[in-house]
């Protein structure tokens, strides 16, 4: 019987240094005890594919094609003067009229739950560089991030399409958002921009006397 | 007549039942231990082209799950950011760094930088990240706190009971939606909040199905 204790014993302690305890790190892919049906040959969003010369599932958009229910690559599409009833012309697109002048103001309306949807997009995208109050100073700056603060004269000049233009394809170190942003979510950044900038450069005199009693100012 | 057996073989019989309970035992608790995800899978921690460490960008610097990973909330498919999303920042932060060469090359040549993937469910299982992030349910839940990850693991089973448990019972685990992408959040253990989150599962028509076909098609 001692026997097969000891043997048992060294049995357990083998199997468990062998296989270790669960949650362990470990570089080895998981193992799959029984493999079913649950590797097939399907096509998966943006997995390998022999197939293919460049080894990509994913294939590239095809110049003049437009990705079904994906609008993002419209302006390489569509000629300047096209109209869509959905999705507005190019000037909403584009942020640029057909004569390549910018839009004034901004095509969206004005509405709180559109300043939302700009606030929650901004401190997506935009928050690490340019900081909460839209100063330069996001969390990025200390590691040699350069962005522009939007509290100057020349940004509080430039037209509503100038900054979509920008937030859409960069400008100088900054790159563009287009393949991440839709065009309703550019221009709703454009809006909560704008309420960023009317935050750091209003006057006590534009506030009611209400409101200042609010404030205590 | 003498003793044809000798008096120890009396003991055999008990020797043999005790012997069998404890390699029953073993081997039972053996499969319970290792045949399951909670093995198989936690702890999967493959090294990847780029060490890219999450525990920086999205711990310390709080950038937004959905700066890189912008797809989640509007594809089934949580995308891998493209490699212009990483040179956004890194054509000016560490620019010449070594460890950086995979991602500067890539976005040269155009080539996709070879990420591993860590979190695969099988091909028939179709999981769709949209509608659970857009519905209260948080990265948290499946993918572990990959904020303080160094290299990122798998964090969770993600075995059909582990997806079962949650819906089965949704309201234990629902969050209010700002809470979604906070992966620090912690659930208030009040009666309040069980009210509201029953509440979420009611006012957002939240059904998770649990029917085979829900998931398995």
């Amino acid at each position: 019987m001692r026997i097969f204790f000891a043997i048992f014993i060294f049995a357990i302690v083998t199997v468990v240094s062998i296989l270790g305890f669960r949650g362990s790190l470990s570089t080895k892919p998981p193992l799959e005890v029984f493999p079913d049906m649950d590797r097939q040959a399907r096509y998966k969003p943006q997995a390998e594919n022999s197939f293919f010369d460049d080894g990509r599932n994913d294939r590239p958009i095809p110049s003049g094609a437009v990705a079904r229910g994906n609008y993002l690559n419209y302006n390489e599409v569509f000629s300047e003067d096209f109209v869509d009833l959905r999705l507005g012309d190019v000037a909403y697109n584009k942020g640029k009229h057909a004569d390549d002048t910018f839009v004034q103001t901004l095509p969206t309306e004005v509405t709180y739950a559109n300043m939302e949807h700009g606030r929650l997009k901004y401190e997506i995208f935009c928050v690490s560089c340019h900081g909460a109050a839209g100063d330069g100073n996001g969390v990025t700056k200390p590691y040699g991030v350069l962005a522009a603060s939007y509290h100057d004269d020349r940004l509080r000049n430039e037209s509503d399409g100038y900054i979509y233009d920008v937030i859409m394809n960069g400008k100088g170190l900054m790159y563009g958002l287009s393949d991440r942003l839709s065009a309703d979510e550019a221009w709703s950044i454009v809006l909560y921009f704008r309420a960023l900038q009317f935050s750091q450069n209003a006057s006590v005199e534009e506030l009611t006397p209400a409101q200042r009693d609010l404030l205590g100012i | 007549m003498a003793n044809v057996f000798p008096k120890w073989v009396n003991t055999i019989p008990i020797k043999v039942i005790v012997a069998a309970i404890l390699i029953k035992t073993a081997v039972i608790a053996g499969f319970t231990y290792y045949f399951t995800p909670k093995y198989t899978r936690v702890g999967y921690a493959p090294t990847q082209p780029v060490a890219f460490s999450h525990a920086l960008h999205s711990g310390q610097l709080e950038i937004d799950c959905r700066y890189c990973h912008t797809n989640v909330d509007r594809s089934e498919h949580s995308n891998v950011p493209a490699t212009e999303v990483c040179m956004s920042c890194h054509s000016m932060v560490r620019k010449d760094d070594p460890l950086l060469a995979p991602v500067r090359d890539s976005y040269a040549s155009g080539e996709p930088i070879p990420w591993v993937r860590i979190h695969k469910t099988p091909d028939y299982v179709y999981f769709n990240h949209a509608v659970h992030v857009n519905r209260g349910i948080s990265c948290v839940e499946c993918h572990g706190r990959v904020d303080q990850m160094k290299v990122v693991h798998h964090d969770k089973p993600l075995s059909m009971g582990f997806c079962l448990e949650c819906h089965r019972n949704p309201e234990e685990y629902i969050r209010p939606p700002e809470e979604v992408y906070n992966l620090d959040w912690e659930r208030p253990e009040t009666e309040e909040f069980k009210e509201t989150a029953v509440g979420f599962v009611h006012d957002w028509k939240v059904n998770p199905p649990q029917s085979c076909s829900g998931c398995h098609r």
